[in-house]
Protein backbone atom coordinates (compact mmCIF):
# COMPACT_ATOMS: atom_id res chain seq x y z
CA UNK A 1 0.00 0.00 0.00
CA UNK A 2 2.83 2.18 -0.92
CA UNK A 3 0.70 4.32 -3.15
CA UNK A 4 -2.17 5.18 -0.95
CA UNK A 5 -1.52 8.70 -0.70
CA UNK A 6 -1.77 9.24 -4.13
CA UNK A 7 -4.72 7.25 -4.58
CA UNK A 8 -6.79 8.92 -1.86
CA UNK A 9 -5.68 11.93 -3.78
CA UNK A 10 -6.80 10.79 -7.32
CA UNK A 11 -9.87 9.96 -5.99
CA UNK A 12 -10.48 13.12 -4.05
CA UNK A 13 -9.70 15.22 -7.44
CA UNK A 14 -11.70 12.98 -9.28
CA UNK A 15 -14.66 12.93 -6.55
CA UNK A 16 -14.26 16.70 -6.53
CA UNK A 17 -14.33 17.39 -10.03
CA UNK A 18 -17.45 14.86 -10.86
CA UNK A 19 -19.08 17.01 -8.71
CA UNK A 20 -18.36 20.32 -9.85
CA UNK A 21 -21.98 21.13 -10.38
CA UNK A 22 -22.90 20.54 -7.00
CA UNK A 23 -20.37 22.88 -5.43
CA UNK A 24 -20.73 25.62 -7.82
CA UNK A 25 -23.88 25.52 -8.07
CA UNK A 26 -23.43 25.70 -3.66
CA UNK A 27 -21.07 28.30 -4.52
CA UNK A 28 -22.95 30.19 -6.77
CA UNK A 29 -26.57 29.95 -6.51
CA UNK A 30 -28.55 27.72 -8.82
CA UNK A 31 -28.04 28.48 -12.52
CA UNK A 32 -30.93 31.24 -13.04
CA UNK A 33 -33.55 29.86 -15.16
CA UNK A 34 -33.89 32.01 -18.46
CA UNK A 35 -36.64 34.27 -18.80
CA UNK A 36 -37.68 35.76 -21.90
CA UNK A 37 -38.99 39.09 -21.88
CA UNK A 38 -42.37 39.63 -22.95
CA UNK A 39 -42.76 43.07 -25.03
CA UNK A 40 -46.02 43.02 -26.48
CA UNK A 41 -49.49 43.94 -24.07
CA UNK A 42 -51.82 41.12 -26.08
CA UNK A 43 -52.96 39.54 -23.14
CA UNK A 44 -52.55 35.96 -25.09
CA UNK A 45 -50.58 34.55 -27.75
CA UNK A 46 -51.98 32.07 -30.18
CA UNK A 47 -52.54 29.30 -27.96
CA UNK A 48 -52.68 29.65 -23.83
CA UNK A 49 -48.93 30.51 -22.67
CA UNK A 50 -48.63 26.73 -20.96
CA UNK A 51 -49.04 25.27 -24.15
CA UNK A 52 -46.79 27.46 -26.67
CA UNK A 53 -44.24 27.15 -23.70
CA UNK A 54 -44.00 23.31 -24.43
CA UNK A 55 -44.98 23.15 -27.86
CA UNK A 56 -44.62 26.21 -29.83
CA UNK A 57 -41.63 24.49 -32.01
CA UNK A 58 -44.39 21.62 -32.75
CA UNK A 59 -46.86 24.67 -33.88
CA UNK A 60 -44.20 26.09 -35.93
CA UNK A 61 -43.58 22.97 -37.74
CA UNK A 62 -47.53 22.80 -38.49
CA UNK A 63 -47.83 26.15 -39.59
CA UNK A 64 -44.65 25.57 -42.03
CA UNK A 65 -46.16 22.57 -43.54
CA UNK A 66 -49.77 23.94 -43.60
CA UNK A 67 -48.35 27.25 -45.47
CA UNK A 68 -45.60 25.84 -47.74
CA UNK A 69 -47.00 22.47 -48.41
CA UNK A 70 -50.51 23.19 -48.38
CA UNK A 71 -50.71 26.95 -49.85
CA UNK A 72 -53.16 27.60 -46.13
CA UNK A 73 -52.26 30.56 -44.10
CA UNK A 74 -54.78 31.44 -42.03
CA UNK A 75 -54.80 29.58 -38.66
CA UNK A 76 -57.68 28.28 -36.80
CA UNK A 77 -56.41 28.52 -32.88
CA UNK A 78 -58.50 26.46 -30.17
CA UNK A 79 -60.50 29.32 -29.11
CA UNK A 80 -61.87 30.04 -32.27
CA UNK A 81 -59.75 33.44 -33.47
CA UNK A 82 -57.58 33.14 -36.71
CA UNK A 83 -54.15 34.30 -37.07
CA UNK A 84 -52.12 34.33 -40.31
CA UNK A 85 -49.16 32.05 -40.04
CA UNK A 86 -46.44 33.45 -40.27
CA UNK A 87 -43.57 33.63 -38.55
CA UNK A 88 -41.78 37.28 -39.50
CA UNK A 89 -45.52 38.26 -40.24
CA UNK A 90 -47.21 37.01 -36.96
CA UNK A 91 -44.85 35.96 -34.24
CA UNK A 92 -42.46 38.63 -34.21
CA UNK A 93 -44.60 41.66 -34.69
CA UNK A 94 -45.80 40.60 -31.01
CA UNK A 95 -42.04 39.75 -29.80
CA UNK A 96 -39.79 42.01 -32.27
CA UNK A 97 -37.14 41.01 -30.07
CA UNK A 98 -35.50 37.94 -30.68
CA UNK A 99 -32.86 37.81 -29.17
CA UNK A 100 -34.60 38.47 -25.54
CA UNK A 101 -37.17 36.54 -26.47
CA UNK A 102 -36.41 33.55 -28.46
CA UNK A 103 -32.56 33.65 -27.88
CA UNK A 104 -32.95 33.62 -24.23
CA UNK A 105 -34.13 29.92 -23.51
CA UNK A 106 -32.27 28.82 -26.93
CA UNK A 107 -29.11 29.82 -25.51
CA UNK A 108 -29.59 28.16 -22.43
CA UNK A 109 -30.61 24.93 -23.77
CA UNK A 110 -27.85 25.11 -26.41
CA UNK A 111 -30.54 24.54 -28.72
CA UNK A 112 -29.74 26.22 -32.64
CA UNK A 113 -32.88 26.40 -34.46
CA UNK A 114 -32.22 27.35 -38.20
CA UNK A 115 -35.57 29.61 -39.07
CA UNK A 116 -33.05 32.47 -39.19
CA UNK A 117 -31.02 31.12 -41.90
CA UNK A 118 -33.45 32.27 -44.02
CA UNK A 119 -36.14 33.89 -42.66
CA UNK A 120 -34.97 37.59 -41.08
CA UNK A 121 -35.26 38.43 -37.79
CA UNK A 122 -36.56 41.77 -37.12
CA UNK A 123 -33.49 44.99 -36.93
CA UNK A 124 -32.94 45.26 -33.26
CA UNK A 125 -30.84 47.21 -31.49
CA UNK A 126 -28.24 45.68 -30.06
CA UNK B 1 -54.82 -37.08 -70.22
CA UNK B 2 -51.15 -35.55 -70.24
CA UNK B 3 -51.80 -33.84 -73.33
CA UNK B 4 -55.01 -31.97 -71.94
CA UNK B 5 -53.01 -31.07 -68.59
CA UNK B 6 -49.79 -29.51 -71.19
CA UNK B 7 -52.48 -27.54 -73.05
CA UNK B 8 -53.89 -26.46 -69.82
CA UNK B 9 -51.19 -25.30 -68.75
CA UNK B 10 -50.20 -23.42 -72.05
CA UNK B 11 -53.55 -21.57 -72.14
CA UNK B 12 -53.34 -20.42 -67.97
CA UNK B 13 -49.35 -19.20 -69.04
CA UNK B 14 -50.81 -16.86 -71.58
CA UNK B 15 -53.32 -15.72 -70.32
CA UNK B 16 -51.26 -14.16 -67.14
CA UNK B 17 -48.70 -12.67 -69.39
CA UNK B 18 -51.63 -11.33 -71.55
CA UNK B 19 -53.28 -9.82 -68.10
CA UNK B 20 -50.17 -8.35 -67.15
CA UNK B 21 -48.36 -7.34 -70.19
CA UNK B 22 -51.19 -4.05 -70.78
CA UNK B 23 -50.03 -2.44 -67.56
CA UNK B 24 -46.45 -2.90 -67.69
CA UNK B 25 -46.23 -1.86 -71.04
CA UNK B 26 -48.14 1.66 -69.92
CA UNK B 27 -45.61 1.61 -67.46
CA UNK B 28 -43.02 1.96 -69.62
CA UNK B 29 -44.24 4.32 -72.09
CA UNK B 30 -43.50 6.73 -69.73
CA UNK B 31 -44.74 8.73 -66.22
CA UNK B 32 -48.37 9.97 -67.91
CA UNK B 33 -50.06 6.62 -67.83
CA UNK B 34 -49.32 5.93 -64.24
CA UNK B 35 -50.49 8.94 -63.24
CA UNK B 36 -54.56 9.06 -62.86
CA UNK B 37 -56.08 11.08 -65.67
CA UNK B 38 -56.70 15.23 -63.90
CA UNK B 39 -60.58 14.48 -65.18
CA UNK B 40 -60.72 11.35 -62.41
CA UNK B 41 -60.76 14.80 -60.02
CA UNK B 42 -60.59 17.72 -61.70
CA UNK B 43 -58.67 20.58 -60.36
CA UNK B 44 -60.53 23.83 -60.05
CA UNK B 45 -57.56 26.36 -60.90
CA UNK B 46 -55.07 25.76 -63.85
CA UNK B 47 -52.75 29.16 -62.99
CA UNK B 48 -50.76 30.30 -66.44
CA UNK B 49 -48.92 33.08 -67.88
CA UNK B 50 -49.30 34.49 -71.16
CA UNK B 51 -46.39 36.73 -72.34
CA UNK B 52 -46.79 39.46 -75.36
CA UNK B 53 -43.19 40.02 -76.10
CA UNK B 54 -44.25 42.75 -78.52
CA UNK B 55 -45.84 44.79 -75.68
CA UNK B 56 -42.43 44.14 -73.90
CA UNK B 57 -40.20 45.49 -76.53
CA UNK B 58 -42.56 48.63 -76.55
CA UNK B 59 -39.91 49.67 -73.48
CA UNK B 60 -36.81 49.50 -74.26
CA UNK B 61 -34.23 48.01 -71.39
CA UNK B 62 -37.01 48.14 -69.01
CA UNK B 63 -36.43 45.74 -66.22
CA UNK B 64 -39.37 46.95 -63.73
CA UNK B 65 -40.82 42.58 -64.12
CA UNK B 66 -37.93 41.73 -63.12
CA UNK B 67 -36.62 44.04 -60.48
CA UNK B 68 -39.80 43.67 -58.44
CA UNK B 69 -39.28 39.81 -58.74
CA UNK B 70 -36.07 39.94 -56.86
CA UNK B 71 -36.86 42.51 -54.73
CA UNK B 72 -40.21 40.33 -53.61
CA UNK B 73 -38.17 37.45 -53.44
CA UNK B 74 -34.56 38.45 -51.94
CA UNK B 75 -32.85 37.12 -55.46
CA UNK B 76 -29.27 37.64 -54.83
CA UNK B 77 -26.95 39.27 -56.96
CA UNK B 78 -23.51 37.64 -57.09
CA UNK B 79 -20.82 39.39 -58.55
CA UNK B 80 -19.76 35.64 -60.26
CA UNK B 81 -21.79 35.84 -63.43
CA UNK B 82 -21.07 32.00 -63.34
CA UNK B 83 -23.06 32.11 -59.97
CA UNK B 84 -26.26 34.11 -61.45
CA UNK B 85 -29.63 33.46 -59.77
CA UNK B 86 -32.80 34.12 -62.10
CA UNK B 87 -36.49 33.98 -61.83
CA UNK B 88 -37.14 35.91 -64.63
CA UNK B 89 -34.68 37.33 -66.98
CA UNK B 90 -33.98 38.33 -70.79
CA UNK B 91 -32.49 35.43 -73.28
CA UNK B 92 -32.06 35.86 -76.65
CA UNK B 93 -35.37 34.87 -79.22
CA UNK B 94 -32.91 31.68 -80.69
CA UNK B 95 -31.76 30.54 -76.88
CA UNK B 96 -36.03 30.30 -75.78
CA UNK B 97 -37.17 28.74 -78.92
CA UNK B 98 -34.12 26.85 -80.23
CA UNK B 99 -36.49 24.22 -82.35
CA UNK B 100 -38.13 27.13 -83.77
CA UNK B 101 -37.22 27.90 -87.44
CA UNK B 102 -37.50 31.95 -86.66
CA UNK B 103 -35.68 32.64 -89.97
CA UNK B 104 -39.30 34.17 -91.27
CA UNK B 105 -40.42 35.33 -88.36
CA UNK B 106 -40.87 39.29 -88.10
CA UNK B 107 -37.11 40.24 -87.18
CA UNK B 108 -38.22 43.33 -84.73
CA UNK B 109 -39.18 39.87 -82.61
CA UNK B 110 -36.37 37.52 -82.99
CA UNK B 111 -34.09 40.20 -82.79
CA UNK B 112 -34.68 41.09 -79.45
CA UNK B 113 -34.88 39.66 -75.90
CA UNK B 114 -37.58 37.96 -74.44
CA UNK B 115 -38.76 36.93 -71.10
CA UNK B 116 -37.77 33.94 -69.52
CA UNK B 117 -39.33 32.15 -66.19
CA UNK B 118 -40.03 28.69 -65.11
CA UNK B 119 -42.96 27.83 -67.34
CA UNK B 120 -44.71 25.91 -64.54
CA UNK B 121 -45.17 22.72 -66.72
CA UNK B 122 -47.55 20.40 -66.37
CA UNK B 123 -45.56 17.19 -66.79
CA UNK B 124 -42.53 18.70 -64.77
CA UNK B 125 -39.12 16.43 -64.84
CA UNK B 126 -37.46 18.72 -62.21
CA UNK B 127 -40.42 17.37 -59.90
CA UNK B 128 -39.95 13.75 -61.19
CA UNK B 129 -35.97 13.98 -60.35
CA UNK B 130 -36.16 15.48 -56.72
CA UNK B 131 -35.72 12.82 -54.35
CA UNK B 132 -37.14 14.95 -51.16
CA UNK B 133 -39.87 16.63 -52.94
CA UNK B 134 -38.22 20.01 -52.36
CA UNK B 135 -40.34 20.48 -55.34
CA UNK B 136 -43.42 19.62 -56.58
CA UNK B 137 -46.97 20.40 -58.77
CA UNK B 138 -49.57 22.27 -56.46
CA UNK B 139 -53.13 21.30 -57.21
CA UNK B 140 -53.08 24.43 -58.72
CA UNK B 141 -50.42 23.80 -61.41
CA UNK B 142 -47.95 26.03 -59.90
CA UNK B 143 -44.65 24.16 -59.15
CA UNK B 144 -43.89 25.03 -55.93
CA UNK B 145 -40.53 24.81 -53.74
CA UNK B 146 -40.05 23.71 -50.47
CA UNK B 147 -36.62 25.07 -49.32
CA UNK B 148 -36.79 23.75 -46.02
CA UNK B 149 -36.64 20.23 -47.79
CA UNK B 150 -33.78 21.07 -50.93
CA UNK B 151 -31.10 19.46 -49.97
CA UNK B 152 -28.85 20.54 -53.06
CA UNK B 153 -27.96 17.71 -54.79
CA UNK B 154 -29.16 19.80 -57.95
CA UNK B 155 -30.77 16.88 -59.91
CA UNK B 156 -33.71 19.14 -60.79
CA UNK B 157 -31.68 21.78 -62.48
CA UNK B 158 -30.01 18.60 -64.59
CA UNK B 159 -33.80 17.77 -65.48
CA UNK B 160 -35.04 21.65 -66.11
CA UNK B 161 -34.51 22.10 -69.91
CA UNK B 162 -34.68 25.51 -69.73
CA UNK B 163 -32.74 26.61 -67.18
CA UNK B 164 -35.35 27.86 -64.91
CA UNK B 165 -33.23 26.87 -61.70
CA UNK B 166 -30.47 28.40 -59.93
CA UNK B 167 -28.17 27.11 -57.36
CA UNK B 168 -26.86 29.07 -54.15
CA UNK B 169 -23.26 28.34 -54.36
CA UNK B 170 -22.86 31.15 -51.43
CA UNK B 171 -24.03 32.50 -48.74
CA UNK B 172 -26.89 35.18 -50.88
CA UNK B 173 -27.00 37.10 -47.47
CA UNK B 174 -24.56 39.64 -48.34
CA UNK B 175 -25.57 39.84 -52.07
CA UNK B 176 -29.15 41.10 -51.77
CA UNK B 177 -29.01 44.93 -51.67
CA UNK B 178 -32.73 45.71 -50.09
CA UNK B 179 -34.29 42.67 -48.23
CA UNK B 180 -38.25 42.51 -47.71
CA UNK B 181 -38.87 41.09 -44.75
CA UNK B 182 -41.46 39.33 -45.96
CA UNK B 183 -39.98 36.70 -47.83
CA UNK B 184 -37.15 34.50 -46.61
CA UNK B 185 -34.00 34.48 -48.40
CA UNK B 186 -32.06 31.34 -49.44
CA UNK B 187 -28.84 29.46 -47.65
CA UNK B 188 -25.77 28.46 -49.18
CA UNK B 189 -26.67 24.77 -51.51
CA UNK B 190 -29.90 25.33 -52.27
CA UNK B 191 -31.88 25.73 -55.80
CA UNK B 192 -34.60 28.53 -56.02
CA UNK B 193 -36.58 29.49 -58.88
CA UNK B 194 -40.04 31.19 -60.18
CA UNK B 195 -42.51 29.56 -57.91
CA UNK B 196 -45.60 31.92 -59.80
CA UNK B 197 -45.75 34.29 -56.62
CA UNK B 198 -47.29 31.33 -54.61
CA UNK B 199 -47.35 33.42 -51.31
CA UNK B 200 -49.08 36.27 -53.12
CA UNK B 201 -51.71 33.75 -55.32
CA UNK B 202 -52.45 32.22 -51.82
CA UNK B 203 -53.43 35.76 -50.74
CA UNK B 204 -55.61 36.11 -54.04
CA UNK B 205 -53.15 39.19 -55.54
CA UNK B 206 -51.28 38.72 -58.37
CA UNK B 207 -47.73 38.01 -59.54
CA UNK B 208 -45.17 40.85 -58.91
CA UNK B 209 -44.25 40.85 -62.12
CA UNK B 210 -47.31 41.02 -63.61
CA UNK B 211 -48.28 43.62 -61.40
CA UNK B 212 -45.21 45.42 -62.32
CA UNK B 213 -45.39 45.35 -66.18
CA UNK B 214 -46.94 48.99 -67.44
CA UNK B 215 -47.16 47.74 -70.55
CA UNK B 216 -49.28 44.92 -69.73
CA UNK B 217 -47.23 42.66 -71.31
CA UNK B 218 -47.75 39.70 -68.86
CA UNK B 219 -51.03 37.97 -68.54
CA UNK B 220 -51.66 35.85 -65.59
CA UNK B 221 -54.50 33.66 -65.08
CA UNK B 222 -56.81 30.51 -64.84
CA UNK B 223 -56.58 27.84 -68.13
CA UNK B 224 -59.62 26.02 -66.78
CA UNK B 225 -61.79 28.93 -67.46
CA UNK B 226 -62.82 29.79 -70.43
CA UNK B 227 -63.46 33.31 -69.77
CA UNK B 228 -60.19 33.88 -68.57
CA UNK B 229 -58.05 36.64 -69.90
CA UNK B 230 -55.16 33.91 -70.80
CA UNK B 231 -57.82 31.85 -72.66
CA UNK B 232 -59.32 34.75 -74.96
CA UNK B 233 -55.81 35.69 -75.74
CA UNK B 234 -54.69 32.07 -76.56
CA UNK B 235 -57.96 31.74 -78.49
CA UNK B 236 -57.72 34.72 -80.52
CA UNK B 237 -53.80 34.73 -80.75
CA UNK B 238 -51.60 32.13 -81.76
CA UNK B 239 -48.78 31.18 -78.61
CA UNK B 240 -45.58 29.58 -78.81
CA UNK B 241 -44.40 27.90 -76.05
CA UNK B 242 -41.18 26.70 -75.35
CA UNK B 243 -39.60 23.99 -76.70
CA UNK B 244 -42.93 21.82 -76.91
CA UNK B 245 -41.78 19.40 -78.22
CA UNK B 246 -40.34 17.80 -75.28
CA UNK B 247 -43.35 16.69 -73.69
CA UNK B 248 -42.89 18.79 -70.55
CA UNK B 249 -46.37 21.33 -71.42
CA UNK B 250 -44.91 24.55 -70.24
CA UNK B 251 -47.79 26.74 -69.41
CA UNK B 252 -46.52 30.14 -70.28
CA UNK B 253 -47.39 31.04 -73.67
CA UNK B 254 -45.38 33.88 -76.00
CA UNK B 255 -48.10 35.26 -78.19
CA UNK B 256 -46.47 35.78 -81.78
S1 LIG C 1 -39.52 25.11 -66.47
FE1 LIG C 1 -38.01 23.77 -65.52
S2 LIG C 1 -38.15 24.23 -63.32
FE2 LIG C 1 -40.02 25.02 -64.26
S3 LIG C 1 -41.51 23.33 -64.05
FE3 LIG C 1 -40.55 23.13 -66.08
S4 LIG C 1 -38.87 21.69 -65.75
FE4 LIG C 1 -39.49 22.45 -63.71
S1 LIG D 1 -31.63 20.42 -55.57
FE1 LIG D 1 -33.33 20.51 -54.08
S2 LIG D 1 -35.20 20.86 -55.28
FE2 LIG D 1 -33.57 20.18 -56.74
S3 LIG D 1 -33.82 17.94 -56.90
FE3 LIG D 1 -32.32 18.29 -55.26
S4 LIG D 1 -33.52 18.39 -53.35
FE4 LIG D 1 -34.98 18.61 -55.08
Amino acid sequence: MRDRGRIVTGLAVFVAVALAPVWQAALHGAARRPEPKIVTTAKQCVEPTAAMRRDHMDLLYAWRDTVVRRGQRTYLAADGKTVTMSLTGTCMKCHPNKKEFCDACHNYLAVSPYCWECHIEPKEKS
Amino acid sequence: MGQDRRGFLKLAGLAAVCATARESLTRLAGAAGTEPRPSAKAPKVRWAMVVDPRRCLEQQNCTACIDACDHAHNVPAFTNPRHEVKWIWKTRFDEAFPDQDSRYIDPALTSEAVLALCNHCDNPPCVRVCPTQATWKRDDGIVAMDWHRCIGCRYCMAACPYGSRSFNWEDPRPHIAHENPDFPTRTKGVVEKCTFCDERIDRGELPACVVACKEKALVFGDLNDPDSEVRRLLRTRFALRRRAGLGTQPEVFYLV
